[in-house]
């Protein structure tokens, strides 16, 4: 054991959503304080809704967050649709499932691409990025253009949607739109192989630590697949699977002195939801493709390093397009038609859950019988890491403790990068600091 | 001439502003050309204290916060808020109608509410601490619009920024009336420069970019009418982005 004295404070961790703080402080070696903080200004959310007609509870919501807007808009409409006993039609589902595919692709394109990428390349943002690598940073600018362009063809723009409404759409695209993105996404495929391979060549850069704990995501079994939108709860330590409107036995959340969002634990003393979550539940059911960029980044279920999961991502990345140009099939194979949605909402209480980007979300309201909100709970993916980050932060530090400061604050900052929080959601967090 | 420097800050908000920015993709690249981007935390590690033009993002609802907002003002020349939470207070605003805070802080915080570290305050806009001399209004802004007013802004023009309702601009896409279609839509007060984005998608304005400068408060009195509501049916929706927001129309 090292008999260092160190003392790390970064105070609003920079390229991450939102405000956290990392504190580390070591004396002689013995290690004094390791905290993972969220000093994010709390929004309360839960409270805002309250009084809210149904109709309009997606469009606060959404403004949880800027990055994942489109699941908490999908959580949230699929939620007030379960508690007022509102149908949606196949057509409106199949819709939403490509929206919510083409977030996951600008997210993780985002994440990967822009806050990540700096690290394993030894620089501070993208922006000198530009000039040593611009090929990659042009293919990854095109891809997440693509990414938006798609989530703005179907939800009405790129951020905050506007065209979901409980038990349908308020507009859907055209065959000609849908066979021109599908034609996209074609083509994208050998770009995001491109950016695989960028991201290969410096993977050796990703730090080597290991800490097994429980992994928790959405499953789907009818059809099998690949959870991002349907299913049930599971986790690696669990067999079977929970249902969503009972989140709450999964996520017993609970308020940290660090932190101003809430914490989470299920079977151990945390959890980790996200990318690496999903490949670990469902790997088996990823597309071809996919399947093969796993491989080649060596990466197999029962994966336990949290810095892998930035390479779920990119797995994560190809898929949704390997989804989605099927998906599109489907829905041009059956045609499309314009649907009018006549609602007519039931007083109820219940639960939505998708995956966000960065993991499992969870939505809950209770309406009134004139569709006014009573109540409502959020679950946020960040929320359901934050103790998982602490746990991986008090088993880290010791490792490298005889490691000079700078790589020490490097490798913690990269570890919480590596979650892909979102701290505005959880509220927000992010800062190492070094004691001496 | 030294390049401009740029700063861009965020307070309570959802950070979806900022997004609209990143999207900009190749066009930031041509803006770094003629400034200097030097502290933006969501996307570089960077920091500085020397800046000419500060962004802010977010609206204001800790006293800290405040403070910190005041010392940037301190040091920008030109200070722009960015979006609806930094110009009107945005959905942040809607707790302000529970007259009671800690109320609203046990409903989410329950026993744990009084933790020093969940204080919260009355929401205020960027506008309501400081002066701004320019806001970017939507929810989220539009990237396009943040564009024009900063390549204003270093052409020493002032971008115009229309004072017509949204109304305009969705008669000028063709749209039906979502009134129409029994949708409560703020289109007549709420000020254009959207495109009319949400009604061009069927979808009811909500008013995320504020109210006209001068509503014309009779002519969506006579909407009001002619669909048989009522000023609350109004209001409900207007609270979502306007709430305890000036002029009000129902005053």
């Amino acid at each position: 054991m090292s008999n260092r004295t160190v003392n790390i404070n970064v105070h609003h961790i920079t390229r991450v959503e939102g405000h956290g703080n990392i504190v580390v402080n070591a004396t002689n070696g013995k290690i004094e304080k390791l905290q993972w903080q969220v000093p994010e200004a709390p929004r309360f959310f839960e409270a805002m809704v309250r009084g809210r007609s149904y109709e309009d509870i997606q469009t606060i919501v959404s403004r949880i967050c800027g990055i994942c807007s489109i699941s908490h808009s999908l959580a949230a409409t699929k939620a007030v649709e379960n508690a007022t006993g509102i149908q949606v039609t196949e057509q409106a589902d199949r819709i939403r499932l490509l929206m919510h595919y083409s977030e996951q692709l600008q997210s993780h394109v985002l994440h990967v691409g822009y806050l990540v990428a700096p690290d394993l390349f030894g620089m501070p943002s993208v922006v000198p990025l530009v000039a040593a690598a611009p090929g990659p940073v042009k293919t990854i600018i095109g891809l997440h253009r693509l990414a938006n362009e798609w989530s703005e063809l179907l939800a009405g723009r790129i951020t905050h949607p506007v065209t979901l409404r409980p038990g349908g759409l308020t507009k859907i695209p055209t065959e000609k739109q849908l066979r021109e993105l599908q034609e996209r996404l074609r083509n994208c495929l050998p770009n995001l192989k491109a950016v695989a391979d960028v991201v290969l060549s410096v993977a050796g850069n990703l730090p080597k630590f290991e800490r097994p704990t429980e992994y928790v995501s959405l499953k789907q079994t009818d059809p099998p697949t690949y959870a991002f939108y349907h299913g049930e709860i599971a986790s690696t330590d669990y067999q079977g699977t929970v249902a969503v409107n009972d989140w709450k036995s999964v996520a017993n959340e609970y308020v940290s002195d660090q932190s101003t969002a809430k914490w989470a634990k299920w079977h151990r003393e945390s959890y980790a939801v996200g990318a690496l979550a999903r490949f670990n539940n469902n790997a088996e059911l990823l597309s071809p493709t996919a399947q093969a960029v796993a491989k080649m980044f060596g990466l197999t279920k029962g994966c336990c390093n949290p810095y892998f999961n930035s390479v779920a991502q990119i797995v994560e990345a190809v898929h949704v397009v390997e989804a989605s140009i099927e998906l599109i099939d489907v829905l041009l194979t059956r045609g499309l038609k314009p649907e009018t949605v006549a609602v007519s909402p039931k007083a109820g209480k219940a639960s939505g859950a998708v995956e966000a980007p960065r993991g499992i979300l969870f939505h809950e309201y209770e309406f009134d019988r004139k569709g006014n909100c009573m109540s409502a709970d959020m679950c946020i993916p960040t929320n359901q890491n934050h103790a998982n980050i602490q746990k991986d932060i008090e088993k880290l530090v010791p490792e490298i403790l005889d490691e000079p400061e700078d790589k020490i604050r490097l490798k913690l900052e990269m570890l919480v990068r590596a979650y892909d929080p979102c701290v505005s959601c959880s509220t927000h967090m992010l800062d190492v600091e070094f004691v001496k | 001439m030294a390049k401009p420097k740029i700063a861009i800050f965020d307070f309570a908000c959802c950070e979806g502003c900022q997004l609209q920015i990143v999207n900009l993709e190749e066009e930031i690249l041509d803006l770094l050309g003629v400034a200097d981007v030097v502290e933006w935390r969501e996307a570089m590690s960077e920091k500085s204290d020397e800046y000419d033009i500060a962004i802010i993002e977010g609206s204001i609802t800790r006293m800290e916060d405040e403070e910190r907002l005041k010392r940037i003002r301190g040091c920008a020349k030109v200070l722009i808020a960015l979006g609806a939470c930094a110009t009107i207070g945005g959905v942040n605003k809607l707790k302000n109608n529970f007259e009671d805070l800690e109320e609203v802080k046990k409903c989410v915080y329950g026993k744990a509410a009084h933790k020093p570290h969940l204080h919260t305050g009355m929401t205020k806009a960027v506008t309501e601490v400081v002066q701004v001399d320019y806001c970017v209004h939507g929810c989220p802004i539009d990237g396009k619009e943040f564009a024009y007013i900063v390549r204003s802004l270093l052409l020493g023009k002032t971008p115009e920024i229309p004072e017509y309702p949204v109304c305009v601009e969705c008669k000028a896409n063709g749209n039906p009336c979502q009134w129409q279609y029994d949708q409560v839509c703020l289109g007549p007060i709420i000020r254009a420069g959207c495109g009319a984005r949400c009604p061009s998608n069927g979808f009811r304005c909500f008013g995320c970019r504020g109210y006209v400068d001068n509503p014309n408060v009779e002519a969506a009195r006579d909407v009001i009418n002619r669909y048989g509501l009522s000023i609350d049916d109004l209001k409900t929706k207007m609270v979502l982005f306007g709430s305890r927001q000036e002029p009000t129309i129902y005053e």
